[in-house]
């Protein structure tokens, strides 16, 4: 039933998601095919342009043919560099969802202890400091972030390299060192959030009977903080991160035009520049199904993985 | 809450800091044309990036027929063009507060409206509401306000008005659950038997109650604001140039970073010291709210 009922709403948003991205590009004020066409462009090059995007037909019908088209894998071609669009979206995911990984594994190493230890001593100095930290770590923009680390690590201390990108393959280690300060630029404003939430559950379930049990029987504070309370203390923090992981798809963009990645991001903006309209229209496609997807896929699992709200939904029906 | 001996509502010294220094920036964005620093495009060809402190001792100075050699020291510096930091700062807190403010008001009046009908009338009305805000908060916030700021194009108007449009959802969750809340207290329900109309509690009952903790959501609407504004105009997609904004000096100051932090460094500070005031101002108000509320 709650699956059933998601699925229809994931299925609504993504037709509502590609109605608003294909009405962009159509309704919006200024015909795209005198932006395309440039200043130089005469009537008769307008017109061809017109047909080749078949804006001379009516708008249902150009929405139908366009979605038949992206569901059969056609995106178009670039307007500048006459690439398929789709070909050079593959191309760059893998830097982008690399990018994210990375960044989550991050923000997960800073999140954890501090969450696990600020729960375990809540309202302690270190418990404070790490609420203060936190506070002033999500004022920080991300692109100030970026600099910030550029600055620390890159110009003063020159550990890693401030720009360039090396793929995998050709050079793993020159790859990865490529991706930690882009990727520390967004753990560390992503990290409060999970911490937040880990150190609110984790003091709830500190409280329960079967951890004072624990005590009890002389079990060290870590073995119940990891053994005992994490586990159960994590359902939202589940939650969160896969939120998250949406939500930095746009931090995404920020940080790869800073530190020059070829992923997604930068081709977006790099689109946006050139005013190729087609492949801003099929990336931001792209983005917004990813986040849609992934949203509801969290929230797919939050509902299996939470005995509470198995039983809760089992009971009420 | 547990009542303790400290729990008389009274608003902490970080409160009156973070206000003080919000208090500092809108009175400077207020009177900028009134300060005596150069105009915020006037270019010094022999201080570029200069530190802060530097004196200009008498050099002409390019983009004025000003003839009298002012000496006018840069208290902040200048950027990679020469320009006076100082007076970028005041002007450039004009865009950032212009949007800061302006679009968060857009969410507060629409969406709280929106979200106070949904909560009180229900039924099918409420559903349409709740599913208009899931699909507008379904697209990544960024990614859709690039899109759209690069279709309407950049400037102060299409700005706020995007902005305005994306904090309509959080504003009107906000307003929808604390009268949902609100629907069924005793107060309420008396208006309704002493024969008040709808409109009448709406007016009269509901929006009252709801309009404090909504301003104070509001208050952090417009950190995030300001942080929004600032990314738009570091990629170059924000107010467009010569006006000058927070966003766009930090980005222009990334090719002196290495020689010239300050250039980048200055208006960040300032950027990060303002959201931050926002966010405490908004984090202090509903816990002060919070403790009133459970002390009568």
């Amino acid at each position: 039933m709650v699956i059933g009922k998601k699925l229809l709403r994931f299925i609504f948003v993504v037709l509502a998601v590609t109605a608003v991205t294909f009405l962009m590009v159509n309704i919006l004020p200024g015909d795209v095919s005198y932006i395309i066409g440039g200043e130089t462009a005469t009537s008769e090059d307008i017109q061809n342009i017109r047909r080749d995007l078949g804006l001379d037909r009516h708008i249902v019908v150009r929405y139908v043919a366009w979605m038949g088209r992206v569901v059969r894998g056609d995106l178009g071609k670039s307007y500048l560099s006459r690439e398929p669009v789709l070909d050079a979206i593959l191309r760059r995911l893998p830097v982008t969802l690399e990018l994210l990984i990375i960044s989550q594994l991050l923000a997960l190493l800073l999140a954890l202890p501090a969450g696990i230890f600020s729960a375990y001593r809540s309202n302690s100095l270190v418990d404070r400091l790490v609420s203060i930290g936190g506070f002033a770590t999500i004022s920080i923009p991300s692109f100030v972030m970026a600099l910030v680390t550029i600055y620390l690590f890159s110009i003063k201390l020159r550990w890693l390299p401030a720009t360039g990108y090396t793929p995998f393959f050709e050079g793993p280690w020159a790859n990865i060192k490529s991706f930690v300060l882009p990727a520390l630029s967004i753990a560390l404003i992503e990290w409060v959030v999970l911490m937040r939430v880990l150190r609110s559950d984790m003091i709830t379930t500190l409280q329960q009977n079967y951890i004072l049990m624990a005590k009890a029987k002389g079990l060290p504070p870590w073995k119940i903080l990891i053994g005992h309370a994490l586990r159960p203390s994590s359902f939202t923090l589940i939650t969160v991160f896969g939120i998250q992981i949406g939500r930095l798809l746009g931090e995404a963009v920020i940080v790869e035009t800073i530190f020059a990645l070829p992923g997604i991001g930068r081709l977006l903006i790099n689109a946006i520049y050139a005013r190729d309209y087609l492949m801003v229209q099929a990336c931001v496609l792209l983005i917004t199904l990813g986040y849609v997807t992934i949203n509801s896929v969290v929230d797919l699992l939050y509902a299996i993985l939470d005995p509470r709200i198995r039983t809760e939904a089992s009971n009420a029906g | 809450m547990p009542a303790n001996a400290t729990s008389t509502a009274r608003l902490g010294v970080i409160f009156w800091l973070a206000a003080l220094w919000l208090s500092v920036v809108l009175i400077s964005a207020a009177t900028a044309g009134w300060w005596s620093v150069p105009p915020f495009d006037r270019m010094d060809w022999n201080n570029l990036s200069a530190l802060p402190g530097t004196s200009n001792s008498g050099t002409v100075l390019q983009n004025t027929d000003e003839l009298k050699k002012n000496e006018y020291i840069y208290w902040l510096g200048t950027d990679t063009m020469g320009r006076d930091i100082v007076s970028r700062l005041i002007h450039g807190a004009r865009i950032s507060l212009a949007v800061g403010l302006c679009s968060p008001l857009i969410g507060f009046f629409l969406g709280g409206l929106l979200g106070c009908l949904a909560g009180y009338f229900r039924g099918r009305f409420e559903s349409l509401i709740v599913a208009a805000m899931d699909i507008i908060l379904a697209f990544p916030g960024l990614v859709l306000l690039l899109v759209i700021t690069f279709y309407l194009g950049p400037n102060l108007k299409n700005l706020v008005m995007t902005l305005g449009f994306l904090t309509i959802p959080a504003f009107s969750r906000v307003a929808r659950a604390k009268t949902l809340a609100l629907a069924d207290q005793e107060f309420v329900q008396a208006a309704r038997l002493t024969g008040a109309g709808n409109l009448t509690i709406l007016v009269r009952e509901i929006i009252p109650n709801i309009i404090i903790p909504l301003a104070i959501y509001g208050l952090i609407a417009v950190a995030f604001m300001i942080m929004v504004e600032g990314a738009l105009s570091f990629l170059g997609l924000g107010v467009p140039a010569p006006t000058p904004s927070w966003g766009g000096m930090i980005a222009e100051g990334r090719e002196v970073l290495d020689e010239a932090p300050h250039v980048s460094m200055i208006p960040a500070g300032v950027m990060f010291l303002t959201v931050l005031s926002f966010n405490l101002l908004g984090d202090s108000l509903r816990n002060f709210a919070e403790r009133r509320t459970s002390q009568l």
